[in-house]
């Protein structure tokens, strides 16, 4: 297999300045991270990182090397683009090496206001195709673009010889359903919008209650979005990993995916075949733990294969949703 | 001016033959200004519609009515590629970017933004017409001050500007066949089962609330969005243009309800009363524009 001549860069994520620390120490070489707002699309309480915090935290990934990457992946809407404006700046007095981006308008002000500021796009701007990515490219020249989890790996090695930037892709961690940052479902149910507000499925509309079957059900706002029996682990309630009843149906099912997440270890080698220049691990809101675990799995994992050894055996399922994993559209078209 | 009515694109898997007499109609007999072609969801389905796109555009020209062609609202494959940039060649009519690969290739030229781009905010805005946008529907979403907001500056940057109030909202998109997986299929060999659902297919939560449509590979509400009682604030601000999704209900009293409207002949309760009167089981909501969990349905105060 031909391998390129640099390494892969790891991007790991931080939900706080403790996860920030401990993903450079497990040898993530790129952190991504958003503040305490909605100007990025984990807006949940108790994470992500205050100005101060932000500045400290670029100070101690620089000292040892890496990088930080600020996610301001949201949509403002009409009247509130101040506070992304306000984000933007802070994030360039810090330093922070990239900013990724998913609107138009704030990609324009990046671009305008501070030239010199490398530019991401964002997931969250559902660019997949060949034109999509130019468009962004030339509008803004945003230097990489992480794609959606909806292309296969000859797909995306067909695409990068088509495209003028960089390619992440994630790896690991949630298998994101709807194409992001168009999916209204949270707003639809709960009033808050994944696109403007920052947040999918929140905490504060999620309530369990045990049903006259002594099933434990899931709610999210008055919509229950899935049962469980006790043999089974109750999942987050997300309306995309929800079960649900169709016309021609004889039980309820997962309409859309069951409580699964995206694991491609098995396609690692395959994927620094392809060129792709990063590799994502998804899960801001996790512990410490979890990411030393994971970062920490997946560093020896690229550094084998970059060496031409063979990966150590890994236990990543155990960290998964619901005990499941998939490698969702990479492997096959069939998934879809 | 006064506020008009467009008929937005067909987002279902409707017969061919059923789909052009559709428009006919439209051309025909319907009081609408500007009505949407083209497929949006699913490329698959476009080469059925295909053979009727010239015919009835020339209808809806000739009966005064302007022709917009609607691009896909998600473009990877190569396919889809092709279709949106053949159909963002079309010189004779106007073309709604649903994408960005539409904004790719519209670039320079004058074109309409469709309600699956994310304008959002007037930054969004001001780009976007500075590459030749001149009209814009924002997405479904949005909450009242937001839209009137842009609405305002549409104004400004000498844009026109439309906004989605009648039919099932748009809430989602995806890669994967919905319509195809609930028959134990996958995309690449649906069958088109998306056909036996013109209006979508119901999803009920496990306690049997109506919840969902599925339609493909797009996700919408059950309820019919319906903004009537919101129109008359909405033209306040200066909006040009209310979009009217189109379902096998009678479109003819929903158009009549809303032009009733729009031309101050009818109450908005009467025309929430005449469009339920087409079928009591329909369920309306409204609750995006009042900020608040878009399932919601409220009586304005």
């Amino acid at each position: 297999m031909h391998l390129p001549n640099n390494s892969p860069e790891l991007v790991c994520p931080a939900g706080t300045p403790a996860a920030l620390r401990t993903a450079v120490d497990a040898g993530a070489d790129t952190v991504y991270c958003g503040f305490q707002n909605a100007t990025n699309a984990r807006n949940f309480p108790g994470l992500n990182f205050t100005p101060e915090e932000m500045e400290e935290s670029v100070d101690y990934a620089h000292k040892r090397g890496k990088k930080v990457l600020l996610a301001l992946n949201t949509f403002p809407p009409a009247g509130q683009t101040l506070l992304w404006k306000q984000a933007v700046a802070d994030g360039v007095r810090l330093g922070v090496d990239a900013m990724i981006v998913a609107d138009i308008g704030v990609a324009h002000h990046i671009a305008t206001t501070y030239p010199d500021q490398r530019l991401h796009l964002s997931v969250q701007a559902g660019a997949p195709s060949v034109e999509a990515i130019r468009y962004y490219c030339e509008e803004f020249g945003v230097k990489r673009v992480v794609l959606p989890r909806i292309l296969s790996i000859p797909e995306i090695k067909q695409l990068k010889s088509e495209i003028p930037c960089e390619i992440e892709t994630f790896i690991f961690g949630n298998q994101g359903l709807m194409a992001e940052g168009r999916c209204s479902l949270t707003n639809f149910v709960s009033g808050v919008s994944t696109n403007f507000d920052g947040v999918c499925s929140p905490p504060s509309d999620v309530t369990f209650y045990e049903d006259k079957n002594n099933m434990l059900c899931s709610q999210l706002g008055e919509f229950t979005i899935d049962c469980f029996s006790c043999a089974q682990g109750a999942g987050y309630p997300t309306i995309c990993k929800g079960k649900y009843i169709a016309p021609h149906r004889d039980d309820p099912y997962y309409a859309f995916e069951e409580p699964i997440s995206l694991n491609l270890f098995d396609l690692l080698p395959q994927m620094i075949g392809a060129g792709i220049e990063a590799f994502k691990i998804e899960g801001r809101q996790r512990s410490r733990a979890y990411i030393r675990q994971v970062v920490s799995t997946w560093r020896l994992a690229v550094d084998s294969v970059m060496q031409g050894k063979t990966i150590p055996k890994a236990d990543l399922v155990a960290l998964t949703e619901g005990q499941k994993e998939t490698t969702g559209a990479f492997r096959s078209k069939k998934w879809r | 001016m006064s506020t008009k009515l467009t008929l937005g694109p067909v987002l279902f898997n409707w017969k061919a033959e059923y789909w052009r007499d559709f428009y006919f109609r439209a051309a025909d007999e319907w009081d609408v200004d500007t009505v949407y072609v083209g497929e949006v969801i699913c490329s698959k389905r476009s080469p059925f519609f295909e053979p009727y796109y010239g015919e009835v555009a020339e209808r809806l020209s000739a009966a005064g009515k302007k022709a917009v062609f609607s691009t896909l609202s998600e473009i990877m494959i190569p396919r889809e590629r092709k279709m949106t940039k053949s159909v963002c060649a079309l010189d004779d009519y106007p073309v709604e970017a649903n994408d960005a690969a539409a904004l790719f290739h519209l670039r320079g030229k004058p074109h309409y933004i469709g309600q699956y781009v994310n304008t959002y905010n007037e930054d969004t805005m001001a780009h976007l017409v500075k590459n030749g946008a001149q009209h814009f529907t924002f997405p479904s979403e949005l909450y009242a001050a937001a839209l009137k907001a842009l609405v305002t500056e549409a104004k400004k940057l000498g844009a026109g500007s439309e906004i989605m109030v009648f039919g099932r909202a748009p809430l989602a998109l995806s890669a994967r066949c919905y319509h195809a997986r609930a028959h134990n299929k996958i995309k690449d060999n649906c069958q088109f089962v998306c056909e036996n659902d013109p209006d979508g297919m119901e999803l009920r939560t496990v306690d049997g609330k109506a919840f969902l449509t599925i339609n493909g590979v797009q996700t919408m509400s059950h309820s019919y969005m319906n903004l009537a009682q919101e129109v008359p604030e909405m033209m306040r601000w200066g909006l040009d243009y209310i979009r009217l999704s189109p379902h096998t209900l009678d479109m003819g009293t929903v158009i009549e309800a809303f032009q009733g409207v729009v031309q101050g002949r009818c109450e908005p309760l009467e025309a929430i009363r005449k469009i339920q009167e087409i079928d009591a089981s329909l369920k309306f909501s409204n609750g995006f524009f009042y900020h608040k969990p878009g399932y919601l349905w409220q009586y304005a105060a």
